[in-house]
Parts: structure tokens; sequence; C-alpha cells
């Protein structure tokens, strides 16, 4: 029988979480660049400009069809070929936003389509700007809708963001392969980093429902709506 | 001689085309509108109607002609050129003659008051509070004092379409657009708007109604136009238009409402 180390634990732990911490900044440094590139790209697409449109599409498509961890690799390396010296960590920022910003953006662009044309009409029809109607009233109600998905997106870059450590950026896989090679312990370590990945997750997504409810208008909560009717209900009679 | 008292127009049209790619919709429109008339546009579906008033507001952009409102022109040919007013004159322009939407367009994620302040507070820069105080009573005005603080969701047809007017008049509007207001409504729906309209002319507002509400027209109305094919075919007063229609496409639409 595998005896466990569990004297790697206390040891071990505080680097590890140092590496935790690594991720959290990668991933809500990226995800706020991501998110402001994704609505950019999707207000560029649908800004009605051709010479806009097509390079934003191209962009999209690219960086949608070559896999994270090679797009971190050319980043990592050319971007010194061109004179552009970024630490790895502002690197990887850098190509994970540039990714998660295809992917957004996508979600931004379906968003807004869904909102019903109409309101944009009657928006003008009262004398307001194009630029007002995006502000005051398409996009509110197109982001109340993307972010169930940007949340979804956020939890899975907490969890992509490991791809970075091939970049040598410290963060918490890498930081869990730096202890595995001082003390040839990979099942205990990797344990621990999979614990910590779950734990990061599991409460990002409780975040994530909580803004979901929070921005819900009052009368299409109908999670609580019918909470409250269930609670009220009379027991059925035999 | 008789002196013609006829007050200026506050809408006039004239020789208005618009095309989408190479489909010519509409093939020279002449249309006046004098303050304080009520106009219905009637027609076949597929003629123009819509088209035609969102020419008027600029929702569409016409391809040729003359739009002039309130003394302003929107659009016009010099020479042969074809000028469009600059963004902002159109939507002043707008702002004073706001349109009401088969399908409401309320914006839903606003509360009722806060879909009729969105105009008075963003485009005409009122106060907050002097801009609510104006829209508690426009609804309660429609009946609908007691929905200010519900969500569109939240309301019937015509509730909505009754937001949707009062929206309109929070703008102080000198003249209101029209398209088919009931047309998407249940039927006991219907008499609520168009008493609601009824009452927007009794005081003296200046309406442009796209309706196949012959009846209401009929009541009305001060001039009904006929449109089909993308032309004004016959205009006149409703008892004319309906009574006794001169040209033969008149007469058959009339003929194919009754029955
Ligand atoms: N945005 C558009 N692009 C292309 N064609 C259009 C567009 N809007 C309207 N049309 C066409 O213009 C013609 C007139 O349409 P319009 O909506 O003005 O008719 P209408 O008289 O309002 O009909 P209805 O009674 O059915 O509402 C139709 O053939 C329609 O297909
Ligand atoms: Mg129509």
């Amino acid at each position: 029988m595998y005896e466990f180390f569990f004297v790697l634990i206390p040891r071990y732990f505080p680097f590890l979480l140092e590496g935790a911490i690594v991720t959290l900044e990668l991933s809500f440094l990226s995800m706020a660049l991501g998110l402001v590139l994704g609505l950019a790209v999707a207000l560029g697409r649908l800004s009605g400009r051709k010479w806009l449109e097509w390079p934003l599409a191209a962009y999209v498509e690219i960086w949608r069809d070559v896999p994270l961890i090679v797009q971190l690799l050319v980043i990592y390396f050319t971007l010194p070929s061109i004179g552009l010296f970024l630490p790895a960590f502002w690197a990887g920022v850098l190509g994970l936003a540039l990714n998660l910003a295809a992917y957004l953006s996508e979600v931004f662009r379906a968003a807004i389509l869904s909102i019903d044309p109409g309101q944009r009409a009657a928006g003008l029809s009262i004398g307001m700007s194009g630029f007002m109607i995006h502000r005051r009233i398409i996009l509110p109600q197109a982001l109340r809708i993307a972010v169930p998905t940007i949340g979804g997106y956020f939890i899975a870059l907490l969890k992509d963001s490991s791809l970075v450590s091939f970049i040598s950026v410290n963060e918490l896989l890498r930081n869990g392969t730096i202890v595995i090679s001082n003390t040839f312990k990979s099942m205990e370590v990797y344990m621990m980093v999979a614990i910590i990945y779950f734990v990061m997750s599991f409460v990002a997504a409780r975040l994530v429902q909580h803004v979901e409810q929070r921005l819900t208008p009052r009368h299409l909560r109908r999670g609580r709506r019918s909470q409250r009717a269930l609670a009220s209900q009379p027991a059925v009679m035999p | 001689m008789i002196l013609q008292t006829q007050p200026e127009p506050l809408l006039q049209v004239r020789a208005l085309h618009k095309s989408f790619g190479a489909h010519d919709v509409l093939k020279g429109v002449d249309l006046t509108v004098r303050p304080g008339e009520v106009s219905f546009v009637i027609g076949p579906s597929g003629g123009g109607k819509s088209t035609l008033i969102r020419c008027i507001n600029f929702l569409e952009t016409p391809s040729a002609g003359e739009i002039m409102f309130d003394g302003r022109h929107l659009c016009r040919e010099e020479g042969n050129v074809f000028h469009v007013a600059p963004e902002r004159e159109l939507r002043a322009a707008r702002s004073e003659m706001p349109m009401v939407f088969q399908h409401f367009n309320l914006f839903s994620h606003r509360t009722v008051i806060e879909n009729v302040i969105e105009g008075p507070v963003m485009v005409k820069r009122r106060r907050r509070d002097e801009a609510i105080a104006d829209a508690e009573r426009l609804l309660a005005e429609v009946g609908l004092a007691d929905k200010a603080d519900r969500y569109p969701d939240e309301l019937s047809g015509g509730q909505k379409q009754r937001v949707a007017i009062a929206r309109a008049l929070a703008m102080q509007p000198k003249l209101i657009l029209f398209d088919e207001p009931t047309s998407a409504l249940d039927p006991e729906l219907v008499a609520g708007i168009l008493d609601t309209i009824r009452a927007l002319a009794e005081r003296g507002m200046t309406l442009v109604v796209v309706s196949h509400e012959m009846g209401f027209a009929r009541r009305l109305a001060d001039v009904v136009h006929f449109i089909a094919d993308g032309a004004i075919v016959e205009s006149g007063p409703p008892q004319r238009i309906f009574d006794a229609p001169e040209n033969p496409r008149l007469a058959a639409f009339i003929r194919s409402i009754l029955h």
C-alpha cells in the first residue's frame, strides 16, 4: 500500500497558495481585458463598417481555431522579436485576454442581436442618438443576457490559466510542478493542486450565480417567486 | 373672392421616393398634414404605409423627394442632388413627432415610468423629478396610474400600447405617428386604445394613423389617404373615400374590407 505523505501538506501549502493567488490575478486581469476587447470587437463587427468588420471577423476566426497553448507560446516567443519585452506574467495575461476576447465578442454579438430591433426604432423615434440607445437600451439588456455565459467563461479561465505554466509563469500548476521536482510526491501535490482549483472554481460559480440573481429584474426572478409560491401552498390533502 | 385661411402645413411631403435595393417601395408620395388634423393612411398590405411613416420619422432614409416638418426641411432636392438634414436636426424633429408602433416596442428592462421619462430626461434634458411628475400625470390620463413601477412584461398588450402612447406624449410632440396601433391586440383590447387615440384627437393633437380599423377612420379622420403600390391613389374626407370612392382600386379595397 502506498503511504500518503500528509506532512507535505503544511510544508508546501503556502507555496501552492502563492501560485493560486497568481492564478487569480491572471484570471481577473485577463477577464477584465478580455471583456473590454470582446465588447469592442462585437461593437466593431456590428458597426456596419466593412473595413472594420472583416479584420475583426478574421481575428475572431483565427483565435478560435488555434489552440490556446500555441497562442501563448507564439505570443511569448514572438513579442521579443518585435522588440516588445513583456514579463511572462503579462504575456500570459495578454494571451489569455486575446483568446477570451475572441470568444466573448461572439457572446456579446449574439446578446446584442437578440435585443428586438423595435426597441432601437423606439429610441430613435423619440430622438435618442445611436450612442445613447446603445448605452441606455441595448447594452444593459445584452449584458444581462450575456452574464451567465461570461461567468462560465470566467470559471473555464480559472482552469485554462494553468496553461501559462508552459511559459514559466509561477501560477498554481507550475508551483505544484516545482514542489514535485523537489519532493517527487506527484500524487499528493497534484491532489492538493486539484483541490485548490476545485475550491476556486466552486466559489467562482457561486459568485456568478449571485451576480446573475442580482441582475435579474425582480419580476423575472422565477426561482424565488416559485419558491415562495411553493412555500405558501397548502399541503395536498390525501 | 374668398380668402383661404388654411393654416400652414405642419408636415409637407413631396415626391417622396424610397427603394430598398432595386425594389421601389415609395414612388413619389405627396402628403400634407395641417396642425390639429387627423390623417389616416389606409391601403393593402405591402403598399408602403409603414415605409411612408418610417420615412417621415426618418427611421428609414428616403431615396429622393422632400419632407418639410414644422418649417424645416428634413430632406430635399436641390438641382438633382438629394440633401438630408444633419443628424442633430433629424433627431430634434423626431423628438417632436414620435411614433407608436404595432408591437409597442417598450424598453423591456425599464419600468413603465422609466419608459415614459427616458425621452424627456435623455433627449429634452428635463429634470428627472419634473419628468416623473409629468409622466405620472400622463399615465393617469391613459389609465395606468397604478402601473408606474411595473415592467412591460407584466402588462397586457393594451396596457403596453397605452404606455407607448404616454411615452410619445411625454415628448410634448407636435405630431404623433401611429403604425397600426391596434393590429397586435386582442379584439377586446382594441376599443380601449381607439378611445385613447380619440381623446388625443379631441384635444387637438395632430395625428397620422396607419390603420385597418375602417370604422374608426370613418368616425375620427379629417382626411383619409389611400396608398397602394407605393403611391397615394386617392385622398379625401372619410365620407367620400368610404362611400363614394372614385378610383377603382380604392373601391375594390373598400369592398374587400367590408366583406
Ligand atoms: N427594410 C426593408 N427591406 C426591404 N424591403 C422592405 C423593407 N421594408 C419594407 N420593405 C418592402 O416594402 C414594401 C412595403 O412594405 P410596408 O411595410 O411599407 O407595407 P405596409 O403597407 O405597411 O404593409 P402592411 O399592411 O402589411 O403593414 C413591401 O413589399 C416590403 O416587402
Ligand atoms: Mg405596415
